[in-house]
């Protein structure tokens, strides 16, 4: 599967997209909540964008876990096909 | 009721016939019709019988960022615009979290809609329908909600004394302003921000309207389908848009020096208890919607020189009103029907024909109503036609009737 830079500007796409944060402010130490400011409802969108991009699954009580970009690039590479 | 006087300090609208008030009250000076033919696949999939509306002239998105845009329905959008615009026009900055101009919880917001979000509400199901839960947006039922409008409204320019948004169909708007008024009167608010929004044009409206047989299919000739008063109307066109307007304590826009448009004197807001979408046939709701309005400004019929009329070109209904007009007020009032031009804004309607009626106060003139070429004669008032009429008011009355039987008239005097 791709690599985890790959993953990280994947997700920058989605991000930005659905909150309109710059796709260059996606790091992986950022907290979506704290640092981005995406509200919970965004973070479903942005996690079934993310299942259908990457061909992964993100559980509700995995999802809870994604705090930052880079837990959730990190479950992407440990969990993709 | 106390004494507490309110003025209209601010006015915001997006309508068919443009994207804010000046570009909207210019089309109804210059005889502008906001008809068009409706541009859908699915006028033909459906082969709908009616195939013309009053789309918005200039699409929500031009002022509204993409992705807040994402999170809005489109009736959403157009209450936020609306009110974006009366802020501004008020004299009030963008609040910010150390500044608002005006004190958060002296601030109330009441919106109303007729329908709300169903195009949300028809697109996540489609996507259900199709793709299963994962693709409905956890956003589709603050999208859906009527109470969406005002809510967001309130959230971006920070009003703490309550969000309000009442749901009365077609006369929503009006009563998101009578409501506004009340906030102010009972002293809950010093400054509410008030109206009606609405954007409802699609497959499933446009047939229930058709089914009720209430709206025209002059689908030939978009620009003079809607005709109030007219002896050829055959039904009213359905319309989007919003107005919003600054309801705020006459002492309070007096210390700060705002401009005041108007002052809203009165309202009448009664039920007819009689049929979900006819009128009663004596009209005795809307009479006494208009009689309440004169009583509650402390004023008599003959105060009353203009009517801005609900009429929305279907043919039992114009003749109904302007029977009411003129056994509440007589045959003296200058009338005029906005619906010609702007066709039928559901729950924006009341709002934006408010917004109209503060203006002829304002400037003393009356547009006319588009497509009036021979007054029906069982109308018997004098409907201004042709060209706009220059006159001095001291008070009118707008009045929205909806579905349901709701009557509401706005009473409004000079500033």
């Amino acid at each position: 599967m791709a690599d985890k830079q790959e993953i990280l500007s994947g997700l920058a796409e989605i991000v930005e997209e659905v909150a309109g944060v710059a796709q260059d402010d996606v790091s992986l130490e950022k907290s979506f909540v704290d640092d981005l400011d995406i509200d919970s409802l965004s973070m479903v969108e942005i996690a079934v964008q993310a299942e259908d991009k990457f061909g992964v699954k993100i559980p509700d009580d995995e999802l809870a876990n994604l705090k930052t970009v880079g837990d959730a690039v990190d479950y992407v590479a440990n969990n993709s096909k | 009721m106390s004494n507490i006087d309110v003025v209209v300090t601010g006015l915001g609208a997006t309508t068919p016939l443009g994207g804010d008030v000046a570009s909207t009250w210019d089309g109804l000076l210059a005889g502008r019709s906001g008809v068009r033919a409706i541009e859908a696949d699915w006028l033909e999939r459906f082969d709908l019988p009616v195939r013309i509306g009053a789309a918005l002239a200039e699409e929500p998105t031009e002022r509204i960022p993409r992705v807040q845009a994402r999170r809005l329905d489109r009736c959403e959008q157009v209450a936020l615009i609306a009110a974006r615009q009366a802020w501004a026009d008020a004299g009030f900055a963008e609040p910010t979290d150390e500044h608002t101009d005006v004190e958060p919880e002296r601030l109330g917001v009441s919106i109303g809609t007729g329908i709300g979000g169903p195009v949300t509400l028809l697109q996540q199901d489609d996507l259900l329908e199709e793709h299963g839960i994962r693709k409905v947006s956890p956003l589709t039922v603050p999208m859906l909600m009527p109470n969406g409008p005002a809510a967001h409204v309130g959230i971006d320019l920070k009003a703490r004394a309550g969000v309000h948004s009442p749901a009365s169909a077609c006369a929503s708007g009006a009563e998101g302003i009578a409501t506004g008024y009340q906030m102010i009167q009972s002293g809950r608010a010093d400054v509410v921000i008030a109206g009606g929004a609405e954007a409802c044009i699609a497959p499933i409206t446009i047939a229930g309207f058709a089914q009720a047989r209430t709206v025209s299919t002059r689908n030939d000739d978009p620009a003079h389908a809607s005709r109030p008063f007219d002896t050829d109307r055959d039904g009213f066109v359905l319309g989007e848009g919003a107005g919003v307007v600054i309801l705020e304590r006459a002492d309070r826009a007096a210390a700060r020096g705002a401009t005041v448009y108007a002052r809203l004197s009165g309202f009448g807001i009664t039920s007819d208890a009689h049929h979900i979408t006819g009128n009663h046939p004596e009209g005795i709701g809307q009479i006494a919607a208009m009689r309440n309005a004169i009583t509650m400004a402390g004023l008599t019929a003959n105060d009353v020189g203009h009517v801005n009329a609900h009429a929305t070109s279907t043919v039992v209904g114009d003749v109904g009103e302007a029977a009411a007009i003129r056994q509440a007020i007589g045959q003296h009032p200058v009338v005029t029907a906005p619906k010609g031009a702007l066709g039928h804004l559901v729950g924006g309607a009341g709002a934006v024909e408010g917004i109209a009626t503060i203006l002829s106060l304002y400037h003393g003139v009356v547009p006319a109503t588009l497509n009036l070429e021979n007054l029906d004669p069982k109308v018997d008032l004098d409907v201004v036609a042709g060209e706009p009429r220059k006159v001095e008011l001291t008070a009118a009355i707008s009045n929205s009737f909806g579905f349901g039987g709701h009557n509401t008239a706005l009473l409004f005097t000079a500033a």
